[in-house]
C-alpha cells in the first residue's frame, strides 16, 4: 500500500514533468488582427491545424505590422506566427522580419504564386465589393465600377476607403481598364479617375465598422466595402445588395517571426493551415471569405448556396481581380501619400 | 525696543548667518533629494524616450544617417496636413473659449453647492470613452441622423444638412471632448477672484460691464490662457475623432504619424513627424508665454 502510493506519486510526478516539457516545446503563439475575424480564423484554421500537430495554441492580437516589427526587433519575440494582411506580409518580408517558409514541409500547391512567397503564405481571401441601397436604385442597380463612376446614370452619394489599397484597383476598373490589365497599376490614371469621382464621394471610410454603418443607415447610396462586412448589414435587414462582379480579392497571410524558438513546429503549423483539407473549412464556416488554396474546392463538395456566397469559389473568383500584394509593398509609400493628398480638403 | 533687540544682534550676526546659511542649503539639498525618485522616473520614461525618438529620426531604413525623414515633409500632403492640424486645433480652441468662458463664469457666480451640481454635467463626458462619444455624434449628425430628421420633420429644411463627415463634424466632436479641459482651469481661477474687487469697482462708479471688462476679465486671464494652451496642445494630437467625423477629408498630423509607422520600415520616418510637431508646439507655447507673460500650464502670473 505504502509502496504503491509512493510508486504512484513518482509516476505522477514523472508524467507531469514529461507532459509539461512536451507542452513547452510545442506551444505556438499566434498573433492576429483581433476581433471577430480572428475568432473565426482561429476556429476554422488555426485551432484544427495546431491540434493536428499536437501543439498547444495561444492567440494574441496586434494592431498591424508595426507591432510585429517591435516584437522581432526586441530579439525575443513573444509570438511565433503572425497573421496579417498580405501587403503587410510583403512589407515585413522586405524588412527581413520573417523566417523563410520551408516549402519542403509546406505544400503550397494550389495557393496562387503571387501570394506564396519566400517568407510568407496566404491563408485566406476576402473581397472588396460594390454594394448599394436597393431603396435607392431598385431594379436598376449599378453592375460594376464603371456604373459606380457614372454619376449621371447613377446619381447618389458614394463612399470609398481612405486607404489606397483596392481603391486604386477599382478606380482603374471604373475608368474602363480590363480586369487582366489592372496590374501593374497605372497610378497616374488611377489617381485621375479618383479625382473625377471625388465630388460624389461623401465619405472616405477609415474602418470596416464605419463602412457597414454608412450603408446600413443610408448615409451613402453605394460604396466599396469588404464583403464580410456586407453580411452583417444584410443580416440586420437593411435594404442592401452587393455584387462580386469586378470585386478585388485580397489575402490574409501568415509568416513566422524571426527569432521564434518554435520555427520547426511553426512550419508544420503553417503547412496544415494552407492544406486543402483545413482550407476547405472556410467556405462553410466563414461566409463571404474564401480559401487561399484553390484545391480546397476539390477537397470537399459544397452546396450551391455556399459556392455562391464564398468570394473565392471558381465562379465568383472569375468575376474578380486578384490583388498583388508585392506590387503594393513596393509602391505603398508613394501611392499612399499621393492618394491621401488627393482626398484631403 | 528695536534698539534693545538689535544691539546684541550686531555682534553675533556674522557667525549666526553663516550657520543659518549652511543649514539652509543643507535643507534645500535634502528637500531636492526628495524629488530625486520623481526626477529619475521622468528622465527614464519621458526625457530618454523623447531623446531616442529625436535620435532615430536622423536614420534611414538601412540604418544610414540621413535627413530624408525631414526632407519628406516638404511633400504637399505633409505640408497640407501640418497646416490643417493647426487650423483644426485653433478653431476648436476658439469655439471652446466662446462656449466655455460663459459656462465657467456662470459656475463661478453660483453658490458652491449649485456649481458643484452643475459641474457634474461638465465632467460627465470625461467618464465616457471618446470612441463612444464620437459614434454618438455620428448618430446625431449624419444625413439620416436625429438632428437632420427633426429639422426636416419640423419643416425647417427640405434636404439634410451636411453636418458630419467634414470639418464641421470634426470641430463639433472635438469641442465636445475638449470643453472640460478649458472650463476646469478657468473655473478654478475665477473662483479665486475675490468678489470684493467687483464691489470695489462698483463703489468707484463702474457699471457692471465695465467692472467685468476692467477687473474680472484681466483677473481670469491666467486661467483662460492655461485652458487655451491645454486645449490647443491636446487638439494637435487628436486621432480618433477627426478620423471618424472628418469623413477622411480632415487630415491630422497624428494620422500621418500612424500611417508612416505602418508604411515605412524605419521608425525614423514617423519619429521625424513627432519631433517636428513637438518642436513647433514648444515654440508656440513659448511665444504664448512671452506674449501673455503667464506660466501657461500653471495659470499663475
Amino acid at each position: 500500500m505504502h509502496k504503491s502510493v509512493k510508486h504512484g506519486l513518482i509516476t505522477a510526478t514523472a508524467w507531469v514533468v514529461l507532459s509539461t516539457t512536451a507542452m513547452a516545446a510545442d506551444t505556438l503563439t499566434l498573433a492576429g488582427l483581433g476581433g471577430k475575424v480572428q475568432d473565426d480564423l482561429t476556429a476554422t484554421l488555426f485551432k484544427p491545424s495546431a491540434e493536428k500537430i499536437g501543439a498547444e495554441l495561444r492567440t494574441e492580437s496586434h494592431d498591424g505590422i508595426a507591432a510585429v516589427r517591435v516584437q522581432v526587433q526586441s530579439g525575443a519575440p513573444g509570438w511565433d506566427v503572425a497573421h496579417l494582411g498580405a501587403e503587410d506580409c510583403a512589407i515585413g518580408a522586405a524588412e527581413g522580419l520573417f523566417e523563410p517558409i520551408d516549402y519542403s514541409v509546406v505544400n503550397g500547391e494550389g495557393v496562387p504564386e503571387g501570394v506564396r512567397a519566400k517568407n510568407w503564405i496566404a491563408t485566406n481571401t476576402y473581397s472588396v465589393v460594390l454594394a448599394w441601397r436597393t431603396d435607392k436604385y431598385g431594379d436598376n442597380p449599378p453592375k460594376d465600377w464603371k456604373d459606380f463612376w457614372d454619376v449621371e446614370k447613377f446619381p447618389g452619394r458614394r463612399a470609398l476607403s481612405v486607404y489606397p489599397q483596392e481603391m486604386m484597383e477599382i478606380a482603374l476598373l471604373g475608368d474602363g481598364v480590363a480586369r487582366d490589365q489592372v496590374y501593374p497599376l497605372d497610378t497616374k490614371r488611377s489617381l485621375a479617375a479618383i479625382a473625377k469621382i471625388k465630388p460624389s464621394v461623401s465619405v472616405w471610410w477609415t474602418s470596416g465598422a464605419q463602412s457597414a454603418q454608412l450603408l446600413k443607415d443610408g448615409e451613402v447610396d453605394m460604396e466599396a466595402i469588404w464583403g464580410s462586412r456586407i453580411a452583417g448589414v444584410i443580416a440586420d435587414g437593411a435594404p442592401v445588395k452587393f455584387t462580386y462582379q469586378d470585386g478585388v480579392i485580397g489575402f490574409g497571410c501568415v509568416a513566422i517571426l524571426k527569432g521564434s524558438k518554435n520555427v520547426a513546429a511553426a512550419q508544420k503549423f503553417v503547412a496544415n493551415i494552407v492544406s486543402p483539407e483545413i482550407q476547405a473549412r472556410i467556405p462553410t464556416m466563414m461566409g463571404y471569405y474564401g480559401p487561399s488554396n484553390k484545391k480546397a474546392f476539390e477537397a470537399k463538395q459544397f452546396s450551391a448556396d455556399v459556392l455562391a456566397q464564398s468570394n473565392a469559389s471558381p465562379e465568383n473568383a472569375a468575376k474578380q481581380v486578384t490583388m498583388q500584394p508585392t506590387w503594393w509593398s513596393e509602391n505603398i509609400q508613394d501611392v499612399q501619400e499621393d492618394f491621401k493628398n488627393l482626398i484631403v480638403q | 525696543m528695536t534698539m534693545v533687540l538689535n544691539h546684541p544682534g550686531i555682534a553675533d550676526a556674522e557667525p549666526n548667518a553663516d550657520a543659518l546659511k549652511r543649514r539652509g542649503s543643507r535643507e534645500r539639498r535634502a528637500l531636492a533629494s526628495l524629488t530625486l525618485p520623481g526626477a529619475i522616473l521622468i528622465f527614464l520614461v519621458l526625457i530618454l524616450p523623447i531623446g531616442w525618438l529625436f535620435w532615430l529620426s536622423f536614420f534611414g531604413p538601412s540604418g544610414e544617417a540621413t535627413l530624408e525623414n525631414y526632407a519628406r515633409m516638404l511633400k504637399p500632403i505633409y505640408v497640407r496636413t501640418f497646416i490643417s492640424t493647426f487650423e483644426v486645433a485653433g478653431l476648436v480652441t476658439l469655439v471652446c473659449v466662446l462656449l466655455g468662458y460663459p459656462v465657467a463664469y456662470l459656475l463661478s457666480q453660483l453658490s458652491e453647492r449649485t456649481a458643484g451640481l452643475l459641474m457634474i454635467f461638465v465632467v460627465l463626458p470625461f467618464w465616457t470613452s471618446v470612441l463612444v462619444r464620437t459614434y454618438a455624434w455620428l448618430v446625431l449628425l449624419q444625413r439620416t441622423g436625429l438632428v437632420n430628421t427633426w429639422l426636416i420633420d419640423a419643416g425647417v429644411i427640405s434636404t439634410p444638412l451636411p453636418l458630419v463627415h467634414n470639418m464641421l463634424g470634426t470641430v463639433i466632436g472635438m469641442v465636445h471632448v475638449m470643453l472640460p479641459f478649458l472650463i476646469l482651469p478657468l473655473y478654478a481661477s475665477m473662483r479665486a477672484i475675490d468678489p470684493v474687487y467687483m464691489r470695489a469697482a462698483a463703489n468707484c462708479g463702474a457699471t457692471p460691464s465695465q467692472a467685468f471688462r476692467q477687473v474680472f476679465l484681466p483677473m481670469s486671464l491666467p486661467g483662460l490662457t492655461a485652458g487655451i494652451a491645454l486645449v490647443f496642445v491636446l487638439c494637435l494630437g487628436f486621432f480618433v475623432t477627426p478620423a471618424l467625423l472628418g469623413g477622411g477629408r480632415v487630415a491630422m498630423w497624428a494620422m500621418q504619424i500612424a500611417n508612416n509607422i505602418s508604411v515605412y520600415g524605419n521608425w525614423g520616418a514617423a519619429s521625424a513627424l513627432g519631433v517636428v510637431l513637438l518642436v513647433v508646439t514648444a515654440i508656440i507655447l513659448y511665444a504664448f508665454k512671452r506674449l501673455f507673460r503667464v506660466d501657461t500650464f500653471e495659470g499663475v502670473r
